[in-house]
């Protein structure tokens, strides 16, 4: 299996995402600056944390614009997958890959702690490893997080069960007062129609290392090995 | 500008002129007290600064000290205190900013901040706006550099009304053989400018800094910098990247009085001159003088030295990062500082004379008088709501609504998370780890500035020690009052002479640092507050502790002698309404005898679960570790020869309370007797409350909303 992790500048997951592919895959995935224009063969692509160019116009408005957008959009629209993690997310949505936005949080303050997520799909590439209806606990760290999309859009989202994790409270009750930042019907992470993007604001990586206090966003990287490495061995049609 | 008429005097012979105004300038800032230590320097130098394990000590941009496996840890604290009164979410946010570059200077890349602030009373009409924004500041500016933030201190005092305190320190990580440092080489070598370009920003913010604050510190805001994290996370990148190479002979970043005090350093070092062409100064305003360019404090630049001929390659690096980079100058063999702005030399200095002639002062100091004893108390007091009040009292009440804002997690190596004794980053890629921490109990340093010193000291040591580390180094921010009155230099003189005793003691040397003073307004100095930053190795983290409580059933073990001491302790502050009496004495063999003792047990596996007893004593600590863990605990009667108060909320200092299974009490207490280790059973963990004999049982959830309900309430009032 080979991916890619787009480095951007001001991206600061970007070696901590590797970290936990690597360890899921056993190998680095490629780093790819973001004024490449090409990519090699892959089978993942994903786009990290932080704060893109600083996050000083919207949150990933600037970075939906480099150089490797253009190449990143037409492979995903081709069937590679991608997952957006955090201000990956933001990008994602605003290059188009993912409907909605993310506004910033409710509370206006930047928001880092461990959150309860339910698990709402468990048959997607990057959920597959996950039980249904489980409740697992990923951290968010995050200032524009609040997802908001309008009422046709939710509807889409909710009837097509492009929905794949929401805020929820440590026994499952999706409630307010598990929600960190605000976000409609309480989502944290969402699909595209053809279930191959994933955006997400927790970030699963940073709890997939017993020594930093929990492993639930481990599974999340072993389903896309497993699914992916699967997808590789299978002939071309 | 800020130069007495001896100082201005002894520039007009060093130049055999008088200074022209931007050699005025450039004076002033070489020569205020912020740059120039010229009220410090000779205490300073009584302070412990080596050990085996110390690779660089002061005098670099940070501390160095090994870590093993060919790696060594970088530290660095400093002050921001008197842009952050003025504006306080820049002048927070360019705090984080430029002690990360004191750190990365060095060829190490950050793994960690922390910071410790001090802020006026809650009521104070500023106290809100002034939390809202440094808090705020520090988090948008370490939260997208992507370094976490991990530990910290804050607390709340009238004595800061004027003036808060803002202290942030970092801590990075390099190899031992990839150090960079300061000193300029190689005459013909090229000065190189890199990072952010230069504005009118700052201009005199290092002499603001000398000054205290009058009716008139509003009107200073535009010496306030303004701060811009993501062009230095992109200068983080740029610098490590070259700096994998060997391009670079010397660097330094631009901090305060900007590219003055770079050039100037880096040249006197190297005991060289330097010429600069400042028309070469990449600039973002137009028609800046010599001297604004000169004492811009512009945030995110660096100046280098580079080898001859490997320009193309180093601007190849800051160009893929879109930074800045333009070659300003050389080095040459004249021993001067040569500036050269539109066509004419505008300022020629002689290097070491400014330096080796700086003004040196040993200022009149008068000894703090003796504390006023500690009144009776009044007796019979309920146990519990006194818990309740302390434990949602400003000082101690659970500082998560602050540090939620920071990301504290990015880099995935924070193995310890803040609310502990000591935050815990791992060594990336390894199996051993960093203990971190800030202490200092200014309210002790006021009332006794010699114990308040060593106790700073101590409190950090056993912090450390609390989570099984070996201490390693110190760096340390002195934060006082104006230095030109006895009584504030008496405080200063006390605190540096309390913090070297310790750290010689404890074998915790001072490897970087920084002084901060005219911390005053009107006359009204801060609380004498010598803030300590710490460093400890964790060689293995498979034997570390934590402080909260895992298991029911457990005997805590409460190390260390207690007398019951309340001066100037928070149980008399808050609840006798008191500041009087004595801090609580440090007896430093006992520290070490009991922080050795506790650090062998943890790094023997025997002890997972310890804390270190500080403020509010033996009963705040237990319902700490209570809350964290989620379990609660039953006490057992206070001795009979002590007050109840005294024993439940004495500050007794080099005392460790740990859980283990009660099978394993006896042994241990046997083993601590042995070693003259004070050691007693208080107690042992179980249930959902917290029991005090003769007490209604507070429960865990109470005392949680009391301890995390306090600073949101307060924050969220305000809005």
């Amino acid at each position: 299996m080979k991916a890619a992790v787009i480095v951007f500048p001001g991206s600061n997951c970007d070696r901590d995402v590797a970290e936990a592919l690597a360890a899921a895959m056993g190998q680095a995935p490629a780093m790819v600056w973001h004024k490449e224009t090409a990519l090699p063969a892959l089978d993942l692509i994903v786009l990290p944390g932080g704060f893109s160019f600083g996050d000083y116009l919207r949150a990933g408005a600037m970075a939906a614009h480099s150089p490797i957008m253009r190449e990143v959009v037409a492979r995903a629209r081709g069937g590679t997958p991608v997952l957006g993690i955090c201000n990956g997310f933001q990008i994602a949505v605003e290059a188009g890959l993912l409907p909605g936005a993310l506004l910033p949080n409710a509370s206006l303050r930047f928001v880092c702690r461990d959150v309860h997520l339910r698990v709402e799909r468990t048959d997607t590439l990057f959920t597959a490893g996950y039980r249904a209806g489980a409740v697992i606990r990923i951290p968010v760290a995050h200032h524009e997080g609040n997802y908001f999309i309008d009422d046709a859009g939710l509807e889409a989202l909710e009837g097509e069960g492009r929905i794949a994790f929401r805020y929820a409270t440590p026994e499952g009750a999706v409630a307010a007062a598990a929600n960190p930042n605000g976000s409609r019907a309480n989502i944290a992470g969402i699909l595209d129609r053809t279930g191959r993007i994933l955006g997400l604001m927790p970030h699963p990586e940073r709890l997939a290392d017993a020594r930093l206090g929990g492993t639930d966003g481990l599974p999340l990287f072993d389903s896309l090995v497993a699914a992916l490495s699967r997808a590789r061995a299978r002939p071309p049609t | 500008m800020g130069l007495s008429e001896a100082e201005w005097g002894r520039a007009c012979a060093i130049l055999g002129r008088a200074p022209n105004p931007t050699e005025l300038g450039i004076f002033a800032v070489m020569w205020s007290e912020h740059c120039s230590y010229k009220s410090s320097k000779r205490w300073l130098a009584t302070l412990p600064t080596e050990a085996p394990w110390v690779v660089c000590g002061p005098g670099e941009n940070a501390g160095v000290v090994d870590i093993g496996d060919g790696e060594v840890a970088v530290l660095k604290m400093e002050s921001h205190n008197h842009p952050s009164f003025i504006e306080p979410y820049q002048g927070a946010a360019t705090g984080v900013g430029g002690i990360l570059r004191d750190v990365f200077t060095m060829g190490a890349r950050p793994v960690a901040n922390l910071n410790a602030l001090r802020f006026g009373a809650p009521d104070h009409r500023k106290t809100r706006h002034l939390v809202a924004g440094v808090v705020a500041g520090i988090g948008d500016y370490g939260n997208c550099v992507g370094v976490p933030t991990v530990g910290g201190e804050c607390t709340f005092h009238a004595a800061f009304d004027g003036n808060i305190l803002v202290n942030a320190m970092t801590v990075g990580v390099a190899r031992r053989d990839r150090l960079f440092f300061s000193a300029a080489a190689g005459v013909g070598n090229p000065v190189v400018y890199v990072g952010s370009r230069t504005g009118r920003d700052g201009i005199h913010g290092a002499t603001m800094a000398s000054a205290e604050f009058d009716d008139r510190t509003e009107a200073k805001r535009p010496t306030v910098q303004v701060g811009d994290p993501f062009t230095e996370k992109l200068l983080i990148e740029a610098c490590l990247e070259l700096m994998a190479g060997d391009a670079i002979v010397a660097i330094q970043d631009m901090g305060a009085a900007g590219l003055t005090s770079s050039a100037f350093e880096m040249a006197a070092k190297g005991g060289l001159g330097i010429a600069l062409d400042l028309d070469a100064v990449p600039l973002r305003e137009t028609g800046m003088s010599a001297v604004e360019i000169m004492l811009s404090e512009s945030q995110e630049r660096m100046l280098m030295v580079l080898m001859r001929g490997r320009e193309d390659e180093a601007r190849r690096v800051f160009a893929k990062w879109d930074l800045e980079f333009a070659v300003i100058g050389t080095l040459t063999d004249s021993g001067r500082m040569v500036l050269r702005h539109r066509g004419a030399v505008v300022a020629e200095l002689p290097i070491a004379p400014l330096v080796t002639q700086a003004p040196r002062y040993d200022r009149p100091q008068a000894p703090p008088p003796p504390p006023p004893p500690l009144p009776a108390l009044p007796p019979a007091i309920d146990v519990t709501d006194a818990l309740g009040r302390l434990l949602a009292s400003p000082d101690l009440s659970a500082k998560r609504w602050i540090w939620e804002q920071y990301d504290h997690m990015v880099m995935g190596d924070t193995v310890a998370r803040p609310g502990g004794d000591a935050a815990v980053v791992r060594v990336h890629g390894r199996d051993k780890g960093l203990a971190l921490t800030t202490d200092c109990t200014p309210r002790y340093c006021a009332a006794d500035p010699v114990m308040g010193g060593r106790q700073a000291v101590a409190e950090a040591w056993r912090n450390l020690t609390a989570v099984g580390a070996r201490p390693l180094a110190i760096t340390d921010c002195l934060n006082f009052g104006n230095p030109e009155r006895a009584e504030v230099m008496g405080q200063f003189v006390g605190c540096v002479r309390g913090l070297g005793e310790a750290a010689r003691a404890l074998d915790f040397p001072v490897v970087s640092g920084n002084v901060s003073f005219y911390n005053e307004t009107a006359g009204r100095a801060v609380l004498p507050t010598p803030e300590i930053g710490a460093v400890g190795l964790i060689a293995d983290l498979d034997r570390m502790a934590s402080l909260a409580l895992r298991v029911p059933g457990q005997a805590l073990v409460l190390i260390g002698e207690t007398r019951g001491h309340l001066g100037a302790s928070l149980y008399a502050r808050g609840i006798a309404r008191t500041e009087a009496g004595a801090p609580p004495p440090v007896d430093l063999e006992a520290e070490r005898r009991n922080g050795d003792f506790v650090r062998d047990l943890i790094a023997g596996g025997r002890v997972v679960t310890c804390h270190d007893l500080a403020a509010g004593g033996l009963l705040v600590a237990v319902a700490e570790m209570a809350m964290a863990g989620g379990i609660g605990a039953r006490l057992a009667p206070p001795p009979e020869d002590l007050a109840p108060e005294g024993w439940w909320f004495g500050e007794d200092q080099a005392r460790y309370l740990v859980a283990l299974a009660p099978e394993k009490a006896p042994g241990l207490l046997a083993e601590a007797g042995a070693a003259g280790v004070a050691a007693r059973i208080v107690g042992e963990s179980g249930g959902d409350a917290l029991t005090v004999p003769g007490h209604d049982p507070i429960s865990l959830a109470a005392s949680k909303e009391a301890h995390e309900g306090w600073l949101p309430a307060y924050m969220a009032a305000g809005a």
